[in-house]
């Protein structure tokens, strides 16, 4: 067990991160590269201004006529993201593990906090899966993948809780968590997790497209 | 999770459709399919595909998922899936069953109004997905008979009504003649270079509506501008190439379009009151020609009739009594941003002006956009029945008391006059050009 611990918080985890941020950038760049190949034009229409008046009104809560639509879906999804982001970067014993390893450090959250916030993407997780399950206009587009990449994204969370409170198997759940950690990262360019790294510009070009030619508002 | 679609009851019989698909064989739809994907999409289709993550946040926006009680088929994610992306995902490995489906998906359950965009979290463009559906069924030659069948006319004779060379002059001189007995002076000036305006009119008008170029041209005259019509080819501004897939053709027609106003050397286009020809003109002719914005100030209707009425061009003698409720046509108004100008209008030439909700921007469509209406009655109730909820949404401005329904766009008000008949809504449609020369201060 200790062996694989140190395999999967070791050299799985440089693998993970390598293939987390160079596929990022890969990903990026060939889009950007066939973006240039091909279609050209978009950059453009792309303007600032009205990417930018697109993507805060789409990260702003009930900001758009959708999000105001959807009450429910928009808490839950606010908070499942936030938290998502927010709760593995600011996790005391992650930073922990980054002092020890290259003494950087940074503002941490308490672990309380930490605690309810690994609650609120599991929850959030489940409100998902409910919904894709139950709602038929989401069932009916709902492919295997769409359940791989939910589970994805809660297993990290669901075993960091477990080892949070040492329910189970401690050494066993704790090896699970840091492999689904690094299964996470590396899939986030290479599956439709990828919306993290495409939705902004995909945003950015509906809305320069709005803004600049169509003069009306998208959201 | 692929269940069969509720609605095989319709299976509606278009010769355009099902004398192309049994010409079809499974090696020619996959390398028409694969060669579309490879040499005409890029990184939006890529995008788009791999982005969505299939939340179902777009179904609400589309007036054919509302009308029919939320069938997922009918919602924007679900028309993607049941097309590009099993197209995308097979890698061109369709039978020619699939392509039918496709060929009715894309081309009558589908206005490429864009109003799913705005409920996309990711702004994906859900219509140019239908777009390249559209452009693929072109290539296989699968489109839809009646909308092909104006395709054919814009091809043979650059306009979409097959009207003769002649037919078009001649029309111009007997609406002249015919405003010449209410004003003896007017004129319907042809081919007169250097004019300030050049009036461009779909060819429906000169077909049978012919009394609208007569408003037209009272409303000129009145307003004492510069203006002129070709007497050739390039007067017709519409293209339902732009909806059949056929971008060549509709390159063809924008060019002669842009060409005839520049051998006028006129400062500017102005065009009638349609919705379809301002997306081609303003939008996509000029892009598929290399113009990022066209090479020429497109002023629509709507914009022409609220700077006229701005400067003080044309005066209102009396404001038209009945209360009329505004429709937002898509094409100007999520494609133009026109909304405001068109309130002014309103306001300005009627005593009551009644909003139907939504409005603006998040107006539902017309359902005859897009090509629908071109494909022709095999498709109507498609059409009627796909756009309950703009009934609903009518009937909702009729009992505030909205009498007349003001919508400046042709498509729209033939789609309109067949929701209002069909739902038995009761209310009379105009455009802003009818109720403008019943209001307006005119010589005596």
């Amino acid at each position: 067990m200790h062996s694989f611990y140190n395999f999967v918080s070791g050299p799985l985890a440089w693998v993970a991160f390598i293939l987390f941020f160079g596929g990022s950038i890969y990903r990026i760049v060939s889009m950007l590269k066939l973006v240039a190949e091909k279609e050209r034009f978009i950059f453009s229409y792309m303007s600032w201004r009205y990417s930018l008046r697109s993507i805060i009104h789409w990260i702003i809560p009930f900001a758009t006529v959708n999000w105001r639509r959807q009450p429910v879906l928009t808490v839950v999804t606010f908070a499942f993201h936030l938290c998502l982001l927010a709760t593995p970067i600011f996790l005391l014993s992650h930073v922990v593990l980054w002092d020890e390893a290259f003494s950087i450090s940074w503002w941490t959250l308490p672990d309380a906090v930490a605690d309810i916030m690994t609650i609120i993407v599991i929850l959030g997780a489940v409100y998902f899966l409910v919904r894709r399950v139950t709602q038929p206009e989401v069932k009916f587009v709902t492919s295997v993948s769409d359940f791989v990449i939910l589970a994805i994204v809660a297993a990290p969370f669901i075993t960091g809780f477990l080892a949070y409170h040492q329910w189970l198997s401690y050494p066993l759940v704790m090896c699970l968590h840091v492999l689904a950690g690094d299964i996470m990262l590396a899939a986030i360019p290479f599956t439709r997790l990828s919306h993290m790294l495409f939705s902004p510009f995909t945003r950015a070009y509906m809305g320069s497209e709005f803004g600049k030619v169509r003069h009306a508002r998208d959201w | 999770m692929a269940e069969p679609s509720k609605k095989e009851e319709n299976k509606v019989v278009d010769e355009g459709i099902d004398v192309g698909i049994s010409r079809l064989t499974e090696e020619k739809i996959q390398s028409v399919i694969n060669s579309v994907i490879d040499s005409e999409t890029g990184a939006r289709l890529k995008a788009y595909v791999e982005t969505c993550i299939h939340c179902g946040l777009c179904s609400e926006a589309c007036h054919y998922y509302l009308s029919h009680d939320n069938d997922p088929h009918y919602s924007p994610v679900g028309k993607v899936k049941q097309t590009i992306w099993e197209m995308v995902r097979k890698k061109g490995r369709v039978s020619p069953e699939f392509i039918r489906r496709a060929a009715i998906i894309a081309h009558t359950e589908c206005n490429l109004c864009k109003r799913c965009a705005q409920y996309c979290p990711f702004g994906i463009d859900i219509a140019y997905l239908i777009s390249v559906v559209r452009r693929i069924i072109h290539k296989l030659g699968v489109t839809p008979l009646y909308l092909q069948d104006t395709a054919h006319s814009h091809s043979v004779t650059m306009n979409q009504m097959w009207v003769k060379g002649d037919e078009w002059p001649d029309t111009l001189q007997w609406q002249e003649e015919e405003a010449q007995a209410e004003i003896p002076n007017l004129r319907i000036p042809l081919e007169k270079e250097g004019a300030d305006v050049m009036y461009s009119v779909i060819a429906p008008e000169p077909k049978f509506q012919a009394q609208l170029i007569y408003q037209a041209a009272v409303i000129m005259h009145v307003a004492g501008v510069n203006w002129t019509m070709p007497a050739s080819v390039g007067w017709d501004n519409s293209d339902m190439a732009m909806f059949s897939g056929d971008n060549e053709l509709m390159g063809r027609l924008k060019r002669t379009h842009f060409e005839t106003a520049a051998r006028l050397k006129v400062k500017k286009i102005v065009m009638g009151e349609c919705g379809h020809a301002f997306r081609s003109v303003y939008d996509m002719g000029n892009r598929w020609l290399g113009w990022s914005m066209p090479p020429f100030t497109i002023v629509h209707a709507i914009e022409f009739y609220h700077d006229l009425i701005k400067e003080g061009r044309i005066k209102i003698a009396k404001k038209y009594k009945p209360p009329i409720t505004l429709h937002d046509p898509c094409n100007v108004v999520r494609g133009g941003g026109l909304h405001e100008k068109a309130r002014y209008v309103a306001h300005a030439i009627c005593e009551k002006v009644i909003e139907m909700h939504p409005n603006r921007e998040h107006n539902y469509c017309c359902c005859a956009g897009g090509g629908v209406i071109n494909t022709g009655p095999p498709f109507k109730m498609t059409r009627i029945k796909g756009n309950r909820v703009k009934a609903e949404q009518l009937f909702g401005a009729k009992t505030k008391g909205a009498e007349v329904l003001v919508a400046p766009c042709h498509n729209c008000h033939s789609g309109l006059h067949d929701i209002v008949h069909h739902y038995e809504i009761g209310l009379d449609i105009k455009f802003f050009g009818d109720i403008i020369y019943e209001v307006m201060e005119k010589p005596e």
